[in-house]
């Protein structure tokens, strides 16, 4: 079947399966920052934003998309390179594997949690954060990369 | 400005933070075969039969391959250097299987869809036998997990595959029976670590194409790129010649990628079919049929008199090294070797082994590689034998830690020439308030907090094994290419290599371009594992430095026209001192590509006749539910003496992971079976890795030495970090509730049943 959305601002049309998931979609239209980390839900590598809401497109059928707005981090690039610098800087992406996920999650809780000049405390960020999970870091270094991002922007 | 000692971040940081392709799966070629691997349902059993005619007739099919087609010869998928330890007891696909989920068929198509389908189509006949599945009971037994005559063990490790044995053997030294007879004080306990997996994020994958002059091209998520080439050599039977590996950017390894296991299937395929394919294994895959850590059952005694001197500790390690031998023999010497001589006044000791085959998934490297397991139960002996003589556990290891300068008989004699961990115990103490919180403070609220502490140690590299070659050469404006085997899994070994480079070049780091490992083009390195990088590759950068900057200091001299002794070179140009001529290093670079006979590139290699321990402690604090044995991580300090810190953001990280995935051993993650042989733990839903509410607050230090041996005096710091959290969280929960478990991972029913039983 075809569907129509919009990916990162731009309208595309593809043929997709009955059963194909988002996530297989994504890829093949080239969005390789989109990876698969369990194929359960369970570790938030495959976070994308649909109509700018957090989502997990492996568990999104390609054709429940149609007419929806996708961002991946190929359309958030500067975005990701400003708050991809504080995590680099901790060395908190180490081997980068779930930074994408990760980083789509970090800048939805900003929009979200941070849009009435709110500034989100630890638990709040951990709690917003929870689905992604990180073999690599521990996680440490990418709270303190948070929380060092979310004062600077904030000035 | 010094690189070394900075926290600078990894060269590759940016590709990696805004999402580019540069993976494995990324790079793939789009028309690529999709390989897949038919998996047994049975544990243990033989193929009578294998009928695919069905299956090759969906759309799209393009081959089955069995038993029957593949090479006869058996090789091992450990990636270790030759003559590897581990036993030669895998084909690409045999005749038995031996564990549920071990290879069955090889299947490759146009589409995934086509593969899924032709894999439902194929009909496998089984005589199904009896698994072995206990451990304990596995020696000896009458099942054989390999009763095969071409079975091999390259070197003497006490195996015999016909008493189901990967590895056997003992190390002693002074009668450890009787000075424990003489001991006022002895702890006699058994203690049982289970398989982990390392979990990293990007499951095993690889591609594979062949080449314009015939060779085969293999593109995989390697920390073994050089060792994948012999492997893979051996398993297909053709020479290594023919055979280029290239490693891409790796979602990280933790020692699950030290053995070859994705690789052989889509190279198998593309060597028969011509046709570039890839395998990319699913979680399921990658919990099931891989390589984790290895479960042991390690018994130890541990003696002390009364003045609380720790006078012989004797440790036996029985080690479940399931299906195949993968690592079996190497892992368990760790086991004693690497926490017996964490106590450096004994009298006595002695460390004995078994490594057993069973019906359950092969084990591998898991950072640690059974130093781990050994120090949870040494470690947890010791809290035992302080808990035993009314002791401050701190107090009995401060008085009985190895110190700087001693020579550490059950480490191979060799002596600690840098050694910080009595700094690390007092730092550890006061970042955990140890003298407040110790052993216990009841919360009021039916909860009571415990701290518990541990020592650790590891290796840097494996002691004259171990060999790193690393080659530098001056281009053109005279910036550096590097060019190194190591393979940079992510910790960011190719950015703490350059910082060494740019120190003894005098350059920036954007003056020196670092390529990733290339089987066809980079110096041969044995590959990233046991804490070699820092340590070993590190000390051939330095030596490779050293060698091209007396070419350069000759080079300029000629082109100044004078002597090499009146010349000196600052990082910028070579200059006299004596009349003030100079060449900058941009011109030399620059007219060395003209009439020239002497390359400006250097090349040496390194290897190590000692692998110096990093040492660390660790203290947990607990929070434990009376009511339902619920076990929370509060607080977790651990300090750490791996030399010479070389990139502080990046040791940071690597020691804070470590101990979230040794939390992640200690409470959570279990690889369960049932009593067929099938692997529960199967999914991130059952198996069950920390997430970010599960850590508690960790806080990292380092206290450093100075390793005279290794590179700017640093140590090696990847895999000690994953070994203080077992014993230290156990020891916190015992000073919580009187309750000792000695069975990971500890949880809340472990903890409330020992409560129940104690009252």
């Amino acid at each position: 079947m075809e569907v129509q959305f919009e990916l990162n601002g731009k309208t595309v049309r593809t043929e997709v399966e009955a059963g194909a998931l988002l996530l297989d979609v994504l890829r093949e239209l080239g969005c390789y920052s989109v990876k698969c980390g369990c194929e359960t839900t369970n570790c938030g590598l495959c976070t994308v934003w649909v109509d700018g809401t957090p989502r997990l497109s492996c568990s999104i059928l390609a054709a429940a998309i149609q007419g929806k707005a996708v961002t991946t981090l190929e359309g958030l690039q500067e975005e990701a390179a400003r708050f991809g610098a504080y995590l680099a800087a901790e060395g908190a992406e180490q081997c980068g594997y779930c930074s994408p996920g990760f980083i789509m999650n970090v800048l939805a809780m900003e929009r979200e949690l941070c849009a009435s000049g709110h500034c989100p405390d630890r638990e709040e960020i951990r709690e917003y954060l929870a689905g992604n999970l990180c073999r690599c870091t521990g996680y440490a270094g990418q709270m303190r990369a948070v929380e060092k991002y979310l004062r600077e922007r904030r000035g | 400005m010094k690189k070394v000692n900075q926290a600078i971040p990894k060269i590759d940081a940016k590709a990696l933070v805004t999402g580019k392709p540069v993976y494995t799966d990324d790079l793939a070629p789009k028309d690529c075969l999709i390989v897949k691997v038919l998996r047994s349902p049975h544990a243990h059993a033989l193929i009578k039969n294998i009928d695919y005619s069905r299956a090759m007739k969906v759309p799209g099919m393009t081959a089955v391959f069995t038993y029957e087609d593949c090479p006869k010869e058996r090789f091992t998928m450990a990636g270790q250097t030759y003559p590897e330890a581990s036993p030669y007891d895998r084909l690409i696909l045999d005749q038995r299987v031996r564990f549920v989920g071990d290879a069955v068929a090889i299947v490759a198509g146009e589409t995934k869809e086509a593969v899924d389908r032709a894999m439902k189509m194929i009909k496998v006949e089984y005589e199904v036998l009896t698994p072995l599945l206990d451990f304990r009971k596995a020696k000896d037994n009458d099942i054989l997990v390999h009763p095969e005559e071409n079975w091999r063990s390259l070197c003497d490790v006490g195996a015999d595959n016909k008493r189901n044995l990967c590895a056997s053997g003992k190390d002693e030294g002074g009668d450890v029976d009787q000075v424990l007879s003489e001991c006022r004080y002895v702890v006699d306990q058994t203690y049982h670590t289970q398989a982990n997996q390392q979990t990293m994020m990007e499951t095993f994958r690889t591609y594979c194409y062949m080449d314009v002059y015939g060779r085969l091209n293999v593109v995989s998520s390697t920390q073994v790129t050089f060792h994948a080439r012999r492997i893979l050599s051996n398993a297909l039977g053709i020479p290594k010649s023919k055979i280029r590996v290239i490693k891409p950017r790796i979602g990280g390894g933790f020692g699950a990628k030290q053995t070859v296991v994705s690789e052989v299937y889509p190279a198998f395929v593309t060597w028969k079919t011509g046709r570039p394919s890839k395998i990319v294994f699913t979680r399921e895959e990658s919990q099931t049929a891989s390589s984790p850590r290895h479960e042991m059952e390690v018994h130890v005694r541990v003696g002390a008199d009364e003045s609380g001197r720790i006078r012989a500790i004797d440790v036996y390690t029985l080690s479940n090294t399931g299906a195949f031998g993968e690592h079996g023999p190497t892992t368990v010497g760790l086991s004693g070797h690497k926490s017996i001589p964490l106590y450096g006044k004994t009298d006595a000791f002695r460390f004995r082994y078994d490594v057993v085959y069973t019906n359950v998934m092969s084990s591998g490297a898991y950072r640690g590689y059974g130093a781990t397991q050994g120090i949870f139960a040494v470690e947890s002996a010791v809290n035992e034998l302080a808990e035993q003589m009314h002791m401050d556990p701190v107090r009995l290891r401060e008085l009985n830690m190895v110190r700087e300068g001693q020579v550490m008989p059950a480490y191979y004699g060799e002596t600690a020439q840098s050694c910080a961990l009595d700094r690390c115990m007092q730092r550890a103490k006061e970042l955990i308030g140890w003298d407040e919180k110790y052993p216990s403070r009841d919360m009021g609220n039916g909860k009571v907090r415990g701290v518990g502490v541990a020592m650790a140690m590891q290796g840097s590299g494996i002691s004259n094994v171990d060999t790193a070659s690393v080659a530098m050469k001056v281009n053109d404006d005279g910036f550096y290419s590097l060019m190194v085997g190591a393979s940079d899994m992510g910790t960011g070994c190719d950015t703490i290599l350059a910082q060494m480079a740019a120190d003894c070049m005098d350059c920036e780091m954007e003056d020196i371009i670092v390529s990733g490992v290339d089987t066809d083009s980079s110096p041969y390195d044995t590959g990233s594992y046991a804490s070699s990088t820092t340590y070993v590759t590190g000390m051939a950068v330095v030596k490779t430095c050293e060698k091209l900057k007396e070419k350069i200091c000759l080079k300029g001299a000629e082109y100044l026209g004078c002597s090499r002794e009146d010349v000196e070179f600052d990082g910028k140009r070579v200059w006299s001192p004596k009349d003030g001529k100079e060449i900058s290093l941009k011109e030399i670079g620059n007219r060395v590509m003209c009439a020239n006979e002497e390359a400006l590139m250097a090349s040496e290699a390194h290897y190590s006749p000692t692998s110096p321990p990093p040492f660390m402690v660790g203290m947990a604090e607990v929070e434990v539910d009376l009511e339902t044995g619920k076990v929370t991580p509060v607080n977790y300090a651990a300090v750490v003496d791996c030399g010479t810190v070389i990139n502080p953001s990046l040791a940071r990280v690597q020691t804070e992971g470590g101990l979230v995935q040794g939390i992640g051993m200690a409470l959570y993650e279990d690889i369960v079976y049932s009593d067929k042989g099938q692997n529960f733990s199967n999914s991130f839903m059952q198996y069950k890795i920390p997430t970010r509410m599960d850590t508690g607050e960790i806080r990292v230090e380092f206290e450093s030495s100075y390793e005279p041996t290794g590179p700017f005096g640093a140590k090696s710091i990847g895999e000690i970090v994953i070994n203080t959290p077992s014993p230290a969280l156990a020891a916190a929960v015992a000073n919580a509730t009187g309750v000792h478990i000695r069975e990971l991972p500890i949880t809340a029913e472990k903890v409330y049943m020992g409560m129940k039983h104690s009252s």
